[in-house]
């Protein structure tokens, strides 16, 4: 086990190295140079080399890539080229945005599917499977940033129950800050919902399957007690792990909507970063994103390994 | 009911492919050609869906929009199948080898990346447009076709008639290309009518935020962005893009499911 455990933490501290390597390098070999960009077209050669100097962009790649990397070790992301303030700081700002987002939006969508994907299972080839199977194909079929648009026009401008954009700060009032992150957090969690619909419907029937439930049932349960008493909680497992995937994603996946909605989330920090060639803040953030990726899935491999002590031979 | 997906989804894809076919020969009006007097109106006899802002004809840049969307699909997933495929089938081969870790890990690791993130970081940086949406979206598909081809080609590895050919003294690139490659390749189709309707999200994702195919190209994604301030009093303008990115994505994703069926006789005994 204890193997097991350190095999799967080499590889994703090379995992991590790797990806800090990518990241840095795609952002180098970008054209454009940030001191230029920001001093605009008709600034002097001088003046470029001078910020460029104090940005740190004079030193070799080499050097900025271990001091960015042992930056961020300690906690240190750099200082923003645009802000003049600590990245670490916008950060923070940041995710209290985003991460109360995706797990409002990963709670809408777990309310919708977990109902709709037993239903469907229960229901197997009759017209309410039939019906919930339709409805998931649209709802994946559906780009979430149009849903957005269509919430706004009937929430926001129609019936003026939501506002069109932006965000309540939390020192406003939990209340007023949750209603102002309702609409994107819908439009995130349909596309997801569609997707958990499906796959808590395909486990359910899977451990319908199983012998035990015949068991179960020749002993005289209920089709009902079966389900909720052991079908349920075997299907639980695949059921999780696309919840867990999905969390990172909603993460990272936000950017789109948090430029619909004008949400000062990590998405829109990071798109900001990019147009205004703030790569500091890019590099950081991108790298935030694939570490908490890479960390959930390690979280994930290593609690199945404790669950279910097959999967450590597989490795 | 299964053959009614693959019909549905096959009648959906075509219309969409025949629409964007048929603006290379006519659309109805010129694109080219603005009408401020005609601007935002709704459906009508002459303009079946509408017109848009500066009066042209949403129905020809639909038309033209479908074919943007499918070409920057169909490339990104050809991105993706010609360089995934056969590093899946290489990595098949020598299972547990120093290549079969190295890829499989750089697929574990691209997985990792938020791709449309990483998307958005490539077209920013290297210049927004068509190509390198292209690039971007494709990058995705590599190691989705790789782990498909590799655990399906793994499976045959162990089958009689692979280490026949392997006695009759046939090395394992030919092997891969004659025997394994034409058995996964059901298997590749239903994966890549998938991760076609994901390049088709995923472009007008990349439009809408301005990143993908610009103007004066027409685009679905595009065509949203420029809704999005309209939409109040002209919802026709955010309404039809939408159902054409909808429709398109429907039925792609119906014909997966119908073909998966239809090829792979376990699953649809697994469902009935």
């Amino acid at each position: 086990m204890l193997g097991y455990i350190l095999k799967r933490a080499i590889s994703l501290i090379v995992s991590l190295c790797l990806a800090s390597i990518i990241i840095f390098s795609v952002v180098e070999i970008a054209p454009g140079d940030p001191a230029s960009f920001m001093l605009g077209i008709n600034a002097q050669e001088d003046t470029i080399a001078a910020l460029r100097a104090e940005l740190g962009l004079d030193q070799d790649k080499l050097s900025r890539y271990f001091s960015w990397v042992s930056g961020m070790v300690k906690g240190d992301f750099g200082t923003s080229y645009t802000y003049r303030s600590p990245v670490s700081d916008m950060i923070k700002e940041r995710i209290w945005v985003s991460l109360p987002l995706a797990l409002y939006a990963l709670l809408i969508s777990t309310f919708i599917a977990f109902p709709a994907g037993i239903y469907a299972a229960t229901q197997r080839g009759k017209a309410g499977d039939a019906a919930v199977m339709g409805a998931t194909q649209f709802g994946i079929a559906i780009p979430n940033f149009w849903f957005a648009m269509i919430l706004v026009v009937i929430f926001a401008l129609k019936l003026r129950w939501f506002s069109a954009g932006g965000f309540v700060e939390w020192e406003n009032g939990i209340l007023l800050s949750l209603k102002s992150l309702t609409l994107p957090a819908i439009a995130l969690a349909l596309p997801q919902a569609s997707i958990l619909s499906r796959v808590m419907r395909s486990a359910l029937i899977e451990t319908l399957s199983e012998d035990y439930i015949r068991t179960a049932r020749a002993k005289g349960f209920g089709k009902k007690a079966v389900i909720w008493r052991h079908a349920l909680r075997n299907a639980l497992i695949p059921v999780l792990t696309i919840i867990g995937l999905q969390f990172s994603f909603l993460m990272a996946g936000a950017i789109i909507i948090e430029q619909v909605f004008f949400l000062p989330g990590l998405g829109r920090l990071v798109f900001q970063a990019i147009t205004q060639r703030d790569l500091i803040v890019v590099e950081s953030v991108v790298m935030l994103l694939v570490f908490a990726v890479i960390t959930v899935n390690f979280i994930v491999d290593v609690a199945y390994a404790v669950v279910d002590p097959r999967l450590r031979r597989r490795v | 009911m299964k053959s009614n997906s693959l019909i549905l989804g096959g009648l959906l894809s075509a219309l969409v492919v025949i629409a964007a076919l048929v603006s290379f020969l006519w659309v109805p009006f010129d694109i080219t050609q603005l009408s401020i007097p005609d601007k935002l109106q709704t459906p009508n006899e002459v303009h079946w869906l509408g017109t848009d802002h500066f009066g042209r004809d949403i129905l020809s840049m639909i038309m033209i929009g479908a074919r943007t969307s499918l070409a920057v699909a169909i490339l990104a997933v050809g991105i993706g199948f010609f360089i995934g495929v056969p590093l899946g089938l290489a990595a098949a081969t020598k299972k547990n080898s120093l290549l079969d870790e190295t890829i499989m890990r750089t697929n574990d690791l691209i997985f990792a990346f938020p791709s449309l993130v990483i998307a958005i970081l490539i077209t920013a940086l290297f210049g927004a447009g068509a190509m390198n949406a292209i690039i971007a979206i494709g990058i995705f598909n590599i190691p989705v076709f790789a782990r498909v081809s590799r655990g399906a080609a793994l499976s045959l590895w162990q089958k009689e008639f692979i280490l026949a050919a392997r006695v009759s003294g046939k090395s394992d690139l030919r092997i891969s290309a004659e025997h394994i490659f034409p058995n996964i390749a059901n298997l590749l189709i239903v994966q890549g009518t998938i991760q076609f309707s994901l390049g088709i999200l995923a472009e007008a994702g990349l439009s809408y935020v301005g990143l993908g195919t610009q103007p004066p190209v027409p685009s679905w994604g595009r065509m949203l962005a420029d809704a999005q301030t309209m939409v109040s009093f002209a919802p026709h303008l955010a309404i039809i893009p939408g159902s054409a990115i909808i429709v398109t994505v429907l039925g792609l994703n119906l014909m997966g499911d119908g073909l998966r069926d239809l090829l792979d006789p376990r699953v649809r005994r697994s469902r009935e």
